[in-house]
C-alpha cells in the first residue's frame, strides 16, 4: 500500500506541475474546453485512486471539483470567475494536501467545508488565503524515464554477449587460471546485475491486486452489494510501465460492474442468482500478450439503455438499432456516456470506459467485451508482453531449441514412464497420464520440421491453455531460463505458432513457443463447461454459513469453534503451561497468554491448543484433537444461560456444543484489554448474513465488541427492520432500515455509516 | 533536382541501388536460426549485438529462386522490428539523382514493386529499390 501511495502522491505532483499551465489558461479563458478537459480528467483521477488508497478528504475535495465541472461540461453551468476561482482554490488544496500525506504531516480541515461550499452555484467568491509553505519531504524513490530503462537493458545484453564471447575466446587459448578467476567473478557479477536490471523494469501483477480485495469490499458495501472476489495470476510478471498504465482502468472496471453490473441483493434473489455477485480478476500470459479478465455474473450490459442514452444525447437512433449486437455492447466506450442514470459516488459518471479504452490502446493494448445479457459481463484486456520477461522451458525438436512459457505447463513427463500410455486413434494420437486422457500433439509436426524421433526417448511436457489441456511431444527438455521475449516480426507471428523471439545467454536467437496458437493449428477442441462449474461453484458457495472447527474437547466431547477467531492449532509442550498468578497461562512466542481447559492438564508431554485471537488479546484453549471444519447450520439452540457453550448445533446428525468465543475472552482475556471497556453491540435482524457481514466489521472496527447472541447483555442493540422488540426491554435499541428514503420513524437507513456510528456513540455514552 | 545518397549492392547477380536513409547498417550476419512454416523468404533469425533481426533471403524476396549464400546484409528497420536483407557484394555509398523509370521496361511483378527508379552510374542504368517492398507484411497490412 506504501508503494502506492508513493506512487499516487508522485504522480499527482507530476500532474499538477504539468497542470499549472493548463490552469491558467483556463483562468484566462474559462470558455477552452481542452482545458476544462484537462483539469476535468486530473480530478477525477485523484478521485479514482483516492477510492483506492482510502484518502477520504481527497476523494471529497476531488468528488466535488469533479460534479461542478462535469456540470460545466454538460453545459449546465457557466465557468464564470467565482466558478473557476472556487474550482482552482479545490486543486491548490488537492495539492497541499499530497505533499501534506508525503511529508506525513497533518494539515487542518478548515476550510475545506468552504472551499466545496464555494463551488455551490451563486456562492461568493473564494479570498485565496495563502498557505503556508507545506514542507516537501526528501524523496524516497525516484522517477525513471523508462527510456534509461530500455537503454540500460539493452547495454545489459550487449555486457552478457560480451562475456560470453570473451569467455568462448578464452576456452580455446592457453590461460593463466587468474584471467579465469577475474572473468569468473565478472561473470557472477553481470549475472547479478542483469537480474537487478531486469527487476528494474518488472513487477508482479500482485501489485495491482493485491489491493482489490478491500476495495471491491468497500466498493460493496457502500452500495449495499455483496460480492465475493476471486483472484488469479497474481505471480504474473509485467512492465512496471504496463503496471502503472492499467492501474487505472482495472479500478474503473471493476467499480462499473459492482455498481452497474452487480444487481442489488434483492434482483438477484428475484432473477434466481446467488445473492453474493461474484467478481473475478484473473491475469494470465497467453501468446505475446497478457490477458487480464474481470468477469461478473452481474445482468451484462444493457443495451437498451445504452442507445436510449445516445439517442437522447442527439445521435441517430435507427443507425445505433441497425449494429450488430457487438457492436452495440461496444457503444460504452462512447465518450461522456453513463450507462447509470444515477450517478453515484462510486463509478462517477461513466468517464471510465472510454479513458480505459484509450489508456489501454496506448500501449498496444485491446478491451474486449463479452457480455450476456443478465448473465454477466467478462472484460479482456490484453497488453502485449513486450520487455516482459517470462520464465521459460527450453525444449529442443529435431535439433532446433524453442522456449516454452513455464506457466503454460503444467508438468514434464518422459513417454518412457511407466504411468504414461499413448495410443493411437484413427489418425491422432492420445496420452493417457494418470487417468487423464489428452490429445497429444507433436511439436516437430506442427513445425513441419523432420519428425524422427524414436519414441522412447522422448518426452511429453502437458501444456496447459486457457481451455484445457495437451500432451506436447518433444525431442528433449534442456534447461530453463528466465527470457526477454519481445514480439517477432509479423511475417513470423504470422504463423500462429509462436509468441515471440528472445535471445538468451547462448547468443542464438530462439523462439517462444505459443502454446495456444498451437493447440489451434493442430486443430484440438475442448469444451468448456463453464455452466458446469458455475453450478458446482454455486452449490459450494450456497451453503455459505459461518465456518467452524470442530474439536474433541479434553473432557472428551466434540464441541466447535468459529474458525474466525482460531488463529492456528498448535502443540505446545506441557512445561510451557502454568499455573501463575491464579490462573493457566501458556507460555508461547515469547508472550503469555491465558489458556482455558476443560479439565485439569497433566499426564501428557505435549498438548493441543487452539490460540482465539479477537484482534486484540489472546487466549489459549487445549484441546484433545482438532476433528473437522465445518460449516455451521443457520439454527442453533441457544445454552440455558451464559458460559463457556453458546449453544447446541446439529452437525451430520450429531449434536456438537458450541464455544462462546465471546465469553472466553470476557473470562479469560486478560483484564485491561480493549474488550473491557468497550460498549458490547448486539447484532439483530436481517435473515441473510448482512449484519454479520457488513456491519460486524464496521463496528469493530470503530471499536465497538459485537455479539449475534441475543441472550448477551448488550451496552445496545442494533436491529434492522423492527427486529428489535424483543430486546427492547434490556438495552437501549438503534434502530435501522432498510429502504431507503421514508424517514420519520428514527431508523436509520443502513448504508448511512455516518449516522449509524453517531447514533450509537451517542447511547452509548448516554449509559 | 537533388542528389540522394544511395549504397549500391549486388543481389541475384546485378547491382541495385539503395536510398541510404534506409540503411541502418551494413554487417556480416553470423548464424541463422530457422524459423520453422514462416513464408518462404524468411531465412531465420540472427543474433546482431542485443538484438534480433529477421533474415530475408533478398533474392527469394524478389521472385528468383532462392538459396543464396551470403553472408553480407543490410539491416533496415520496418514498424520498429529489424530486417537483415541478405546481398552478395556492397559497392560504395555515392551521391546519385534518382530518375524514373524507363517507360516500357518489363520488369516481372517482384521487382516492380520493389523498384522505385532509377540512378545511372557512369552510364550504367541501375535500379533504385525500396527495401520496405521486400520485408513481407504481415497478413492484416496486405489486407
Amino acid at each position: 500500500m506504501d508503494d502506492l501511495l508513493q506512487e499516487f502522491i508522485a504522480e499527482t505532483r507530476e500532474t499538477l506541475e504539468a497542470l499549472s499551465g493548463e490552469i491558467v489558461a483556463w483562468e484566462a479563458n474559462p470558455g477552452d474546453r481542452a482545458r476544462l478537459d484537462a483539469i476535468f480528467r486530473f480530478v477525477h483521477t485523484v478521485k479514482g485512486s483516492c477510492g483506492f488508497l482510502d484518502l477520504p478528504r481527497l476523494a471529497r475535495l476531488s468528488h466535488a471539483a469533479e460534479d461542478v465541472l462535469a456540470a460545466v461540461r454538460a453545459g449546465e453551468r457557466a465557468p464564470d470567475r467565482a466558478l473557476v476561482n472556487a474550482v482552482l482554490a479545490v486543486v491548490d488544496r488537492i495539492g497541499e494536501l499530497v505533499e501534506a500525506i508525503d511529508a506525513g504531516a497533518g494539515l487542518d480541515d478548515s476550510g475545506e467545508d468552504l472551499l466545496i461550499a464555494a463551488l455551490a452555484e451563486g456562492s461568493e467568491e473564494v479570498v485565496q488565503v495563502a498557505a503556508p509553505a507545506a514542507q516537501r519531504a526528501a524523496a524516497r524513490s525516484v522517477r525513471l524515464n523508462v527510456d534509461l530503462l530500455d537503454r540500460m537493458m539493452s547495454g545489459m545484453s550487449d555486457m552478457v554477449l560480451a562475456r560470453n564471447e570473451l569467455s568462448r575466446r578464452l576456452r580455446n587459448a592457453e590461460v593463466d587460471p587468474q584471467v579465469e578467476a577475474a572473468l569468473e567473478r565478472m561473470s557472477a557479477t553481470v549475472a547479478d546485475l542483469r537480474d537487478t536490471v531486469t527487476r528494474t523494469r518488472m513487477q508482479k501483477i500482485d501489485a495491482l491486486f493485491s489491493a482489490l480485495p478491500r476495495m471491491v469490499r468497500d466498493t460493496a458495501a457502500s452500495l449495499g452489494k455483496s460480492v465475493t472476489v476471486q483472484i488469479d495470476g497474481a505471480e504474473v510478471e509485467l512492465d512496471r510501465e504496463m503496471i502503472e498504465v492499467l492501474r487505472d482502468p482495472l479500478v474503473h472496471i471493476i467499480r462499473n460492474s459492482i455498481d452497474h453490473g452487480i444487481e442489488s441483493p434483492e434482483d438477484r434473489r428475484a432473477a434466481g442468482k446467488r445473492e453474493h455477485g461474484r467478481l473475478s480478476v484473473a491475469a494470465r500470459q497467453s501468446g505475446n500478450q497478457i490477458v487480464v479478465e474481470i468477469a461478473d455474473d452481474g445482468r451484462g450490459i444493457d443495451t437498451e439503455r445504452l442507445i436510449r442514452k445516445l439517442a437522447d444525447a442527439g445521435r441517430d437512433e435507427r443507425a445505433l438499432r441497425s449494429l450488430s449486437e457487438r457492436a452495440k455492447h461496444d457503444l460504452v466506450f462512447e465518450p461522456g456516456l453513463s450507462s447509470k442514470d444515477e450517478v453515484s459516488e462510486v463509478s462517477g459518471r461513466g468517464v471510465g470506459m472510454d479513458v480505459v479504452r484509450s489508456a489501454i490502446e496506448q500501449i498496444g493494448g485491446r478491451v474486449d467485451l463479452d457480455s450476456q445479457p443478465g448473465k454477466g459481463l467478462r472484460i479482456l484486456i490484453r497488453v502485449p508482453l513486450t520487455l516482459s520477461i517470462i520464465p521459460t522451458i527450453v525444449v529442443a525438436a529435431a535439433g532446433q531449441r524453442f522456449a516454452v512459457p513455464r506457466q503454460a505447463i503444467e508438468e514434464i513427463v518422459s513417454e518412457s514412464s511407466d504411468s504414461i500410455r499413448v495410443d493411437r486413434i484413427g489418425s491422432a494420437e492420445v496420452a493417457t497420464v494418470r487417468d487423464r486422457r489428452l490429445p497429444l500433439v507433436e511439436l516437430a509436426d506442427v513445425l513441419g520440421i523432420g519428425g524422427n524421433v524414436c519414441p522412447m526417448h522422448t518426452m511429453l511436457a502437458i501444456v496447459s491453455v486457457g481451455e484445457g489441456s495437451y500432451a506436447l511431444r518433444v525431442d528433449d527438455v534442456l534447461d530453463n531460463e528466465e527470457l526477454v521475449i519481445k514480439p517477432a516480426a509479423p511475417a513470423i507471428m504470422a504463423t500462429g505458432v509462436y509468441a515471440g523471439q528472445t535471445l538468451p545467454d547462448s547468443g542464438r536467437p530462439m523462439l517462444l513457443l505459443d502454446c495456444g496458437g498451437i493447440a489451434r493449428d493442430a486443430g484440438l477442441q475442448f469444451v468448456h463447461d463453464v455452466l458446469a462449474e458455475e453450478i458446482e461453484e454455486a452449490a459450494e458457495t450456497e451453503a455459505e454459513g459461518v465456518q467452524a472447527l470442530v474439536f474433541i474437547d479434553l473432557d472428551g466431547a466434540r464441541r466447535a469453534v468459529p474458525l474466525g477467531v482460531v488463529d492456528r492449532i498448535e502443540q505446545v509442550d506441557a512445561d510451557a503451561i502454568r499455573h501463575a498468578a491464579g490462573r493457566l497461562r501458556l507460555t508461547i512466542d515469547g508472550r503469555i497468554i491465558p489458556l482455558a481447559a476443560r479439565r485439569d492438564i497433566a499426564g501428557a508431554a505435549t498438548w493441543s491448543i487452539l490460540r482465539l485471537k479477537d484482534g486484540v488479546s489472546e487466549i489459549g484453549y487445549a484441546i484433545a484433537e482438532a476433528a473437522d471444519i465445518m460449516t455451521l447450520p443457520a439454527e442453533i439452540v441457544p445454552a440455558g444461560a451464559p458460559g463457556p457453550i453458546a449453544g447446541a448445533v446439529l452437525l451430520d446428525d450429531e449434536p456438537v456444543e458450541l464455544l462462546d468465543p465471546h465469553w472466553l475472552f470476557a473470562e479469560h482475556g486478560e483484564d485491561g484489554a480493549n474488550s473491557e471497556v468497550a460498549p458490547l453491540c448486539l447484532l439483530t435482524g436481517g435473515e441473510d448474513g448482512w449484519m454479520r457481514t457488513f456491519v460486524q466489521p464496521m463496528l469493530e472496527t470503530a471499536g465497538y465488541r459485537v455479539t449475534l447472541d441475543s441472550s448477551a447483555s448488550a451496552d445496545v442493540v442494533l436491529a434492522l427492520d423492527g427486529a428489535a422488540e424483543a430486546h427492547a426491554a434490556r438495552a437501549p435499541v438503534v434502530r435501522l432500515r432498510s429502504a431507503r428514503g421514508c424517514e420519520g420513524d428514527g431508523s436509520i437507513w443502513r448504508y448511512d455509516r455516518d449516522a449509524l456510528l453517531g447514533a450509537l456513540a451517542s447511547v452509548a455514552r448516554g449509559k | 533536382m537533388m542528389d540522394r545518397l544511395f549504397l549500391i549492392a549486388h543481389v541475384a547477380g546485378q547491382a541495385v541501388a539503395i536510398g541510404a536513409d534506409q540503411v541502418e547498417s551494413v554487417v556480416d550476419i553470423g548464424t541463422i536460426v530457422a524459423v520453422p512454416r514462416a513464408g518462404g523468404h524468411v531465412r531465420g533469425l540472427a543474433a546482431l549485438r542485443s538484438r534480433v533481426v529477421t533474415v530475408i533471403d533478398t533474392v527469394a524476396a524478389l521472385g528468383m529462386t532462392g538459396g543464396q549464400d551470403a553472408s553480407r546484409a543490410v539491416i533496415t528497420r520496418v514498424d520498429g522490428h529489424h530486417y537483415a536483407l541478405l546481398v552478395d557484394a556492397l559497392d560504395d555509398v555515392a551521391p546519385f539523382v534518382l530518375q524514373p523509370l524507363a517507360s516500357g521496361v518489363p520488369l516481372s511483378e517482384a521487382w516492380q514493386r520493389a523498384g522505385i527508379g532509377l540512378v545511372e552510374r557512369d552510364g550504367e542504368p541501375i535500379l533504385a529499390i525500396d527495401l520496405t517492398a521486400l520485408v513481407p507484411a504481415s497478413p492484416a497490412q496486405a489486407a
